[in-house]
């Protein structure tokens, strides 16, 4: 039971001045994934089979190299944000939200950082 | 939480099947929500028949006639019967519309007939839109202005005016808010198609100075993004106008006065 107003139930903590950043990046990035899986995809097929030396070279290529650090960090990047806009729509319960919300961050910072860490350390390693 | 299945005092039972008219030949079966707070009992549907030939055209016509003929209990809104009030919004035949603008013979099959989807039932047909009006009221549906109010009028140019259209002729009949799946997991905090629609008519009303205010209160991961655009709004509005774009135009004007 509470007598609090429509209106300030509607009104809430108010407006958290946020939201336009993550929508625009979100776009952004969707669009930017187009290019870069087309160019990362090229290389990846040349080298994928082509045993250890070829993989080596390949990626020693600065080109290639940035483009697969690019991918990967723009992939979690945009992974982070879609699944984060999934948690905020479904999970109500402020623990789980916040739990959720926090392991999400973490594991795409943490799986993206492995992969960037593998790229660089197979395109200085050559 | 995503709900799938009802709370149990929501569960849905048989309900009475009411006696056919006699020396009927074109008869229609209306299978109607009913729901009565004061006997604590679940939710039910009642199926009732019509004389299509002693029976007006639109849905509406044929639930005041089982009002008046059949069952005076069957309790819902309506008043102008000519799609300008927006009081006898309701689910017929799986989609939110107008009962008077909704013509009987649109649907095959029996007329299915429930409230408004996913909010709370006061009786039978009539759902709370307590929440749906304050959120319209939040969005301060009127001319904000700082110069010193004219002698006379607020002029806008013909071309502005245009701007409008497909906006002012939203009736709040709340088909849009209660259609949309977004609406109905946080409809506690995001303001819905029909607030936002409205708040975008006068964040591009020409006369208006408040641009700023109102984007700042409607800048919010819940208030205004939880909008996905999934369409359900537009393909609801028994008015034909797009609620969807209004509110990916207000998403553009937040992106505008960043870049």
């Amino acid at each position: 039971m509470s007598y609090q107003t429509p209106m300030s139930r509607v009104i809430g903590l108010g407006s958290a001045k946020e939201g336009v950043g993550h929508w625009w990046s979100q776009r952004v990035s969707s669009i930017a994934l187009i290019p870069l899986t087309l160019l990362a995809i090229l290389p990846l097929g040349r080298a994928i089979g082509a045993g250890r030396d070829a993989v080596l070279a390949t990626y020693a290529d600065p080109f290639n190299a940035l483009v697969m650090l690019l991918l990967i960090g723009v992939t979690f990047r945009h992974l982070q944000q879609g699944l984060q806009v999934v948690i905020e729509d479904y999970v109500h319960h402020r623990a789980w939200r916040t739990g959720l919300l926090l392991a999400n961050s973490g594991f795409c910072w943490i799986v993206g950082l492995a992969g960037a860490f593998g790229v660089a350390k197979i395109a200085l390693s050559a | 939480m995503v709900e799938f299945n009802l709370p149990k005092n929501s569960r849905i039972v048989a309900g009475k099947t009411w006696p056919k008219p006699e020396d009927a030949k074109n008869v229609k079966a209306f299978r109607i929500y009913r729901w009565d707070p004061d006997t604590g009992d679940n939710p039910r549907v009642d199926t009732y028949f019509i004389d299509r030939d002693k029976c007006g055209p639109m849905v509406l016509d044929g639930i005041i006639k089982i009002k008046n003929e059949i069952d005076p209990t069957l309790t819902f809104r309506r008043s102008c019967r000519e799609g300008i009030c927006g009081s006898c919004a309701m689910n017929i035949d799986g989609l939110n519309t107008l009962a008077c603008t909704k013509g009987i013979d649109e649907i095959s099959g029996d007329v299915k007939i429930y409230p408004l989807p996913h909010m709370p039932v006061i009786k039978d047909l009539i759902p709370d839109l307590t929440h749906f009006y304050a959120q319209h009221a939040a969005i301060q549906p009127w001319l904000e202005t700082k110069t010193a109010t004219p002698g006379t009028e607020w002029r806008q140019s013909i071309e502005d005016r245009k701007k409008l259209d497909g906006l002012y002729e939203c009736v709040m009949c709340a088909c849009c808010s209660t259609s949309c799946p977004s609406y109905w997991w946080n409809g506690d905090r995001y303001l819905g198609p029909a607030a936002l629609l409205h708040a975008y008519r006068w964040l591009i009303d020409s006369r208006d100075e408040a641009t700023g205010e109102r984007l700042d209160a409607l800048e919010d991961p819940f208030k205004l993004y939880r909008c996905h655009t999934i369409m359900n709004c537009a393909k609801a509005c028994p008015k034909g106008l797009n609620p969807a774009k209004a509110i990916a135009e207000v998403k553009k004007m937040m992106v505008e006065r960043t870049l």
